[in-house]
């Protein structure tokens, strides 16, 4: 269980990096001569912009995170109208990460209150307050791109979700943009990553591989406001077959569009899915020349699978496994910023050129 | 990018490749190991979507239940055992997909039964399943249960794999296992077998290639010219629980020193393979076990724990444990010298211990380096410059830490050593998964490294072996003894050279 030591804690108003920054040295160095068995987690700084009003809810999210805690978090929640900066630090000893070995984790979580006239400069107030020699991860969930901006350059990875941009062309429009300066770990996109595995996992054996070179039709349905989910799904089939992209259009409340493949046309599909709660994806199709087609769909307990061979044979299962639900999927956002995954770029690549 | 006729082009970027879609038949299907283990390692493999995308489990043992009494059994395991609370749902639909096959190993009607639920799955889903057999089982019956495989035809099956896990130990004397080997060979190829050493799934036991083959800097003093000697340390504080049936007839040489210190060992020792296929990995582990010579009886020294104070309390003695024969000579403390002799290691002592009921639970590898060859300070009031030492430890804090020696700040040239160290746990995110869940996936992948291959159980056995004879030969007198809750007897002193001494545990 998280605990956090009443006494490991720092709070000023109107204070500056430098004295935030002594106040964490004197916190670490007073817990380490009360406990020499907590030992300061190196893995990840984690820089979060959020707006004031929000800030318990993020605060709450990055709690849930599961085992994928950063080490140290900054959390910058910016108040209109502020003009100076208040702060607090606290340090978390998490003693139940390595059961019975004695030692205990100590992470550091500075919150600092600041003004939209803080933005412009906010690397000068981060920079100091990083760990330096690990990796800064920077996450801007309510927005601010211009302190995503700032912050580019100190960090070597940043946070987003795609599905949050108003549309799919600006989302993969920002997303590659911001690919030029750093490594972006894209929540849309690993909300796939079990669609992929799966997809990836019904082609392999010999036979069903041949069937790739003749895939002619793709159907993804996705949550209304996820088109950008279904587009990465499409991007990423195009970039790892060699398909060339052609536009979307839009049609029936639906988006359609065509991809040419060594052998023939693919036609591919994205269809809004009211029905579906959560963000992402809910069902992808793949059909073949040869009358084959493959299916996955949410399901309890993983994803309902089909099937239907050359010879109209149909077969049904589950592809086992929990959902990782909003919370999961941020942890793993973390977690991959200590990855990486060559597939995002070359799919955002061709997803780019569905939405020329 | 790789044409479709080559590789499956999908799988690029993805960190959980595909498996083939499996049935894994669990033999001792209602024992603890699957109760403690095996089925919560299933379990979390499926929460995390990490079982091959068809999965199937059967299990075989002589409990006379129905499928749905071992479901509720398997459910209880998994409620009570998993590292993660159960998804319902998840758990649920996996329960959905396993059947229980009651009988004898040595009955034909089992494996007949058997082989009918096997081909019921593959007709179901319209393709053939890789099989793997996992051997959790009492020893006398892995070549049972691999012999009726094979009469029964279950051992190869067109257009799919069969793979066959064997549980340690593997065998109890040299010629046992050389035995056993050749009745599992005699049925199935040897790509086919995974002898099963959990401690090679542990993550920190992996590490130790990591950090031996990925970092420049310790290669150059990897050797007889920089290293002065080597210990290897399994303590355990506890005593021998409910075990003593098995314990009392294993010991401590056969129970850790024959299988996984020497992993230790030789994943320490090892020249860099090739590649890291499995048999690339596996051939330069053989060749230190083969580079060893089995130590001389004065090279070995054996002991019981008797009572003694533990965590504060009061702990009995070996022969006064529930279960263990009052004239019981079953050693559980053992330390022996070894050497490897070839070319990097000629020379350096490797000191192995190993015990029950110590001071401290570690597993560590300890690695110190010759002293400076001449030292220009005065170490007057200091504890004066010790030999550089890079220990790695397995358990409880895993992690590595090397001593350096630093000046004492004030006006005088005072040394003491200090230590540089890297908590495995303070730069990951994530915990590490049970070995138990790497090593089923491995052996559904059909990836052997982590696996002991033939020529290396026996090679194991082969250094054991001499020992265990002499032993066997020595059947008069008290064993040495140390009281519990101590670093053991003081008889293992005498194994070292001078000017080394044992690492506190």
């Amino acid at each position: 269980m998280a605990m956090v030591d009443a006494g490991a804690m720092w709070s000023a108003e109107d204070t500056s990096p430098g004295d935030i920054e002594e106040a964490l040295r004197s916190l670490l160095r007073e817990q380490y001569e009360r406990d020499r068995a907590c030992a300061p987690a190196r893995v990840l700084n984690l820089v979060v912009v959020v707006d004031r009003e929000w800030r318990g809810e993020i605060l709450n999210r990055l709690e849930r995170v599961g085992r994928y805690h950063p080490s140290r978090t900054i959390l910058c929640a910016v108040e209109p109208g502020r003009t100076t900066i208040d702060a607090t630090v606290a340090l978390t000893n998490q003693d139940d990460d390595n059961p019975g070995d004695g030692i205990s984790l100590t992470r550091e979580r500075i919150v600092l209150d600041l003004g939209e006239r803080h933005i412009a400069k906010l690397d000068t107030i981060v920079d100091p307050l990083v760990v330096t020699d690990i990796a800064t991860l920077v996450w801007s969930p309510h927005g601010h791109p211009e302190a995503l901006d700032a912050l580019l350059h100190l960090s070597q990875v940043v946070l987003i979700d795609s599905v949050n941009e108003p549309d799919a062309s600006s989302a993969v429009g920002r997303a590659r943009e911001l690919a030029e300066g750093a490594y972006v770990v894209d929540l849309a996109w690993l909300r796939g990553t079990p669609w992929r595995e799966r997809v990836a996992s019904t082609f392999d054996p010999p036979q069903w591989r041949e069937e790739l070179g003749r895939i002619d039709k793709v159907t993804v349905r996705h949550r209304s406001d996820s088109a950008i989910a279904g587009v990465l799904f499409c991007g990423w089939l195009a970039s790892r077959l060699g398909w060339e992209m052609g536009s979307l259009m839009q049609g029936n409340g639906e988006q359609h569009g065509k991809a040419h493949a060594r052998r023939q046309d693919v036609v591919f599909t994205l269809v809004p899915d009211e029905g579906q709660s959560v963000p992402g994806l809910a069902g992808v199709e793949i059909g073949t020349a040869s009358g084959m087609t493959i299916g996955l769909d949410r399901g309890p307990g993983g994803l309902a699978a089909h099937r239907t061979d050359r010879k109209g044979i149909e077969s049904n299962w589950t592809v086992l496994g929990a959902s990782r639900g909003e919370s999961g999927i941020l942890g793993e956002g973390i977690r991959q910023a200590l990855l990486r995954d060559p597939a995002y770029a070359r799919a955002l690549g061709c997803a780019a050129a569905m939405l020329r | 990018m790789a044409t479709l006729e080559q590789a499956n082009p999908l799988v690029e970027g993805l960190e959980r490749l595909p498996v083939h879609p499996t049935t894994l038949v669990i033999f001792g299907g209602t024992g603890d190991l699957a109760h403690r283990k095996l089925l919560p390692a299933v379990y979390n493999l499926a929460h995390e979507g990490a079982l091959p995308e068809r999965f199937n489990l059967i299990a075989v043992s002589r409990s006379d239940i129905p499928h749905g009494d071992y479901r509720a059994m398997a459910r209880e395991s998994i409620e009570q055992y998993s590292r993660r609370p159960p998804d319902d749902q998840v758990l649920d639909k996996l329960l959905e997909r396993v059947r229980y096959v009651p009988g004898s190993f040595d009955d034909d009607s089992v494996f007949d039964t058997l082989e009918q639920e096997l081909k019921e799955f593959d007709d179901e889903a319209g393709i053939v399943f890789n099989r793997v057999f996992y051997l959790s089982t009492a020893p006398a019956f892995f070549p049972v249960i691999v012999g009726k495989l094979g009469e029964h035809g279950l051992e190869q099956i067109e257009g799919a794999e069969v793979r066959v896990v064997i549980e340690k130990p593997f065998g109890t004397r040299l010629q046992e296992a050389a035995d056993l080997n050749r009745q599992v060979l005699a049925v199935l190829y040897e790509s086919q077998v995974f002898r099963i050493d959990h401690y090679l799934g542990k993550e920190t036991v992996q590490n130790m290639l990591a950090f031996r083959f990925a970092n420049g800097m310790f290669e150059p003093i990897w050797n007889r010219n920089f290293i002065d000697y080597v210990q290897i340390t399994a303590a355990e504080d506890l005593g021998i629980g409910r075990r003593a049936g098995y314990y009392d007839s294993a010991g401590a040489l056969r129970d850790l020193v024959q299988n996984h210190m020497l992993q230790l060992l030789t994943l320490l020792c090892m020249e860099p393979p090739v590649t890291f296929d499995a048999d690339e990995v596996r051939d330069e582990k053989v060749k230190v076990l083969h580079a060893i010579r089995p130590p001389r009886p004065d090279e070995v020294v054996r002991a019981q724990f008797t009572a003694g104070m533990a965590e504060g309390k009061e702990a009995v003695g070996y022969l006064e444990e529930e279960g263990v024969p009052p004239d019981s000579r079953t050693e559980t403390y053992v330390a022996l010298r070894l050497e490897v002799d070839n070319w990097r290691w000629a020379g350096v002592p490797i000191y192995l211990r190993t015990g029950k009921r110590l001071a401290r639970k570690v597993t560590e590898i300890a690695v110190t380096l010759k002293p400076v060859p001449h030292l220009a300070f005065e170490q007057q009031g200091s504890v004066g410059v010790q030999p550089n030492q890079l220990v790695m430890t397995m358990q409880p804090n895993e992690g590595v830490s090397l001593s350096l020696g630093a000046k004492i700040p004030g006006t005088r040239m005072r040394i003491r050593p200090v230590n540089m160290e890297f908590l495995y746990g303070t730069a990951f995110l994530s915990q590490s998964p049970e070995a138990y869940e790497r090593l089923i996936m491995d052996a559904m992948r059909g990836d052997a490294t982590l696996f002991t291959r033939d020529d290396e159980v026996e090679a194991q056995w082969r250094i054991i072996d001499p020992i265990l004879e002499d032993w066997s030969s020595d059947t008069d007198g008290p064993l040495p003894s140390y009281a519990a809750g101590t670093a053991g007897p003081d008889e293992a002193n005498a194994l070292l050279e001078s000017g080394q001494h044992w690492r506190a545990i």
